[in-house]
């Protein structure tokens, strides 16, 4: 059955995005056939993310408006056969999403992937409301800092009552999942540990992303992280949560580019 | 068209005589913490004054020059008041909150209930989110979860958080004194009680992170550790 799930955070710049895209491609990397949603309307992104935005014809607003069929918006990874991007209209704002045109747009969705993942805007108002409301699964992403993990347990509140879900008495299944972590940094105590961003959310962990150059290289080449760069430390934690997402049990752990000593030593005789 | 019902918390202003004394007492609370009256409903309950129409409305300006703004009045007869005015309430009942939780208590405000003297008390057993608010002006609140920064529980009696308080919690807010405030964990933004409060500036940094209490005595508020 096909699975909704939503990427938010309320606070910008924490790396939804980003997730969206390399989250898509690893489950796409199972075998999954997953659609990905920009609901970024007039500040798209997910197209350079996947590096498809030579490729942009129809878009979303389209589909709502009748202009176009979903079929001709969607548009095929060149990389993975089964993972698809529905972009966002850059010329309009949020207010030509609407309720019903959305619901429609991902009911057909439904019929034809096995993951919708939809690419929340920051903030808390249409467009963030819309992208959540039909969603199955949140992805909560939060970086170890108070103002994000605020902002997150803002979303958490808004995905218990303003979701189709949540209206109808049924609870959403929802995911925390940190990026940008810096386990140096938080040992010096200048970012809020794992344990702490866990106590005030109180939501269970889908993952760490470590903070990583990696990941930029990854968004500018236009190719998400787990494609672009399959063996670095962030995209190995992406693809464990993308398990994770699909119930498989994977034990918990922050997976790190900074190589041993026995490594350094091995890493030099081999070359 | 179709007509709603609506009921909502406002704060009641009660002057007493002589005027002049009261509003100085005013400015001196409103120095301490200059936007509080900012963009509130306020009611003004004219009962402890005997006042006429245009004393009435000379009342209403000097509010006004204050950022008070006084969105109708209670407590004096007059149906033949000024149409200027604001409008006179009848039967509001004291803090008659928008109650979030429960349900069933929505909209009741505007016909008065027959008062029920059972306690009767709100148990909330998932954390409460920050922007979201609890208002159970009928008695205690008891909170299993934690209160996220920026979210807020009033409460007619006293507030039990048995995770972390970090929100805003305001007990006694239909004017009991008597209420306390319980939290095994005191992160909070702001305690009050029957309407004094203290910010988390205002605490002391050996009150925080532990367990604590918040009471009224002497209408000063007090904090005391739990353990």
């Amino acid at each position: 059955m096909a699975k909704v799930l939503v990427v938010t955070s309320g606070k910008g710049g924490v790396g939804k995005t980003t997730s969206t895209a390399a989250l898509g491609a690893a489950l796409a990397q199972a075998g999954q056939k997953v659609a990905v949603v920009d609901f970024d309307v007039g500040l798209r992104n997910l197209d350079l993310v996947m590096g498809a935005e030579r490729r942009v014809v129809f878009d979303f607003i389209n589909v709502i408006q009748g202009v176009a069929k979903l079929s001709q918006a969607l548009i095929r990874d060149k990389r993975l056969e089964t993972l698809w991007l529905l972009p966002a209209s850059q010329t309009r704002d949020k207010d030509a999403l609407t309720d019903e045109g959305v619901a429609g747009v991902i009911k057909e969705l439904r019929d034809k992937f096995d993951w919708i993942i939809c690419d929340s805007p920051a903030g808390i108002e249409r467009g963030a409301t819309l992208a959540m409301r039909f969603a199955d699964t949140a992805v909560i992403v939060t970086n170890p800092e108070v103002s994000s993990v605020r902002d997150s347990d803002r979303i958490i509140g808004l995905l218990d009552s303003k979701t189709e879900k949540a209206e109808k008495g049924q609870r959403i299944d929802k995911h925390v999942l940190i990026t940008r972590y810096d386990a140096q940094r938080a040992a010096r105590g200048e970012m809020l540990n794992i344990e702490d961003v866990l106590d005030i959310l109180s939501t269970p962990l889908l993952g760490i992303i470590p903070e990583s150059e990696e990941v930029l290289r990854a968004s500018n080449l236009g190719s998400p992280i787990t494609l672009n760069n399959a063996a670095s430390a962030a995209a190995r934690a992406y693809l464990d949560a993308a398990r994770r997402l699909k119930g498989d049990d994977v034990p918990m752990s922050i997976p790190s580019d900074r190589k041993g000593l026995l490594d350094k030593l091995f890493g030099r005789r081999a070359a | 068209m179709r007509l709603h019902g609506r009921s909502l918390m406002a704060f009641v202003l009660s002057p007493t005589a002589p005027i002049t004394d009261w509003l100085t007492t005013l400015d001196k609370r409103s120095r301490t913490s200059p936007a509080f009256f900012a963009g509130r409903p306020i009611i003004l309950d004219l009962a402890a004054v005997a006042l006429n129409e245009s004393q009435i409305g000379e009342l209403i300006t000097q509010l006004t020059e204050r950022g008070i703004r006084v969105m109708a009045l209670e407590g004096t007869e007059a149906d033949v008041l000024d149409p200027s005015l604001p409008p006179v309430l009848k039967r509001g009942r004291q803090a008659a909150g928008e109650a979030v939780v429960p349900p069933s208590d929505k909209g009741v405000a505007t016909a008065r209930p027959p008062r029920r003297q059972e306690p009767s008390s709100l148990l909330i057993e998932s954390p409460i989110r920050s922007g979201q608010s609890v208002i159970f002006p009928n008695g205690d609140v008891t909170v299993l979860g934690s209160v996220a920064s920026g979210a807020e529980v009033v409460a007619g009696g006293s507030i039990h958080v048995y995770g972390t308080l970090r929100g805003r919690a305001m007990a006694g807010s239909a004017g009991n004194a008597r209420a306390r405030i319980f939290c095994s964990k005191n992160e909070a933004e702001l305690v009050s009680i029957d309407g004094y409060y203290r910010t988390a500036e205002e605490m002391d940094a050996n009150l925080r992170s532990r367990p604590a209490q918040c009471w009224l005595e002497n209408r000063v508020l007090a904090i005391a550790a739990l353990d």
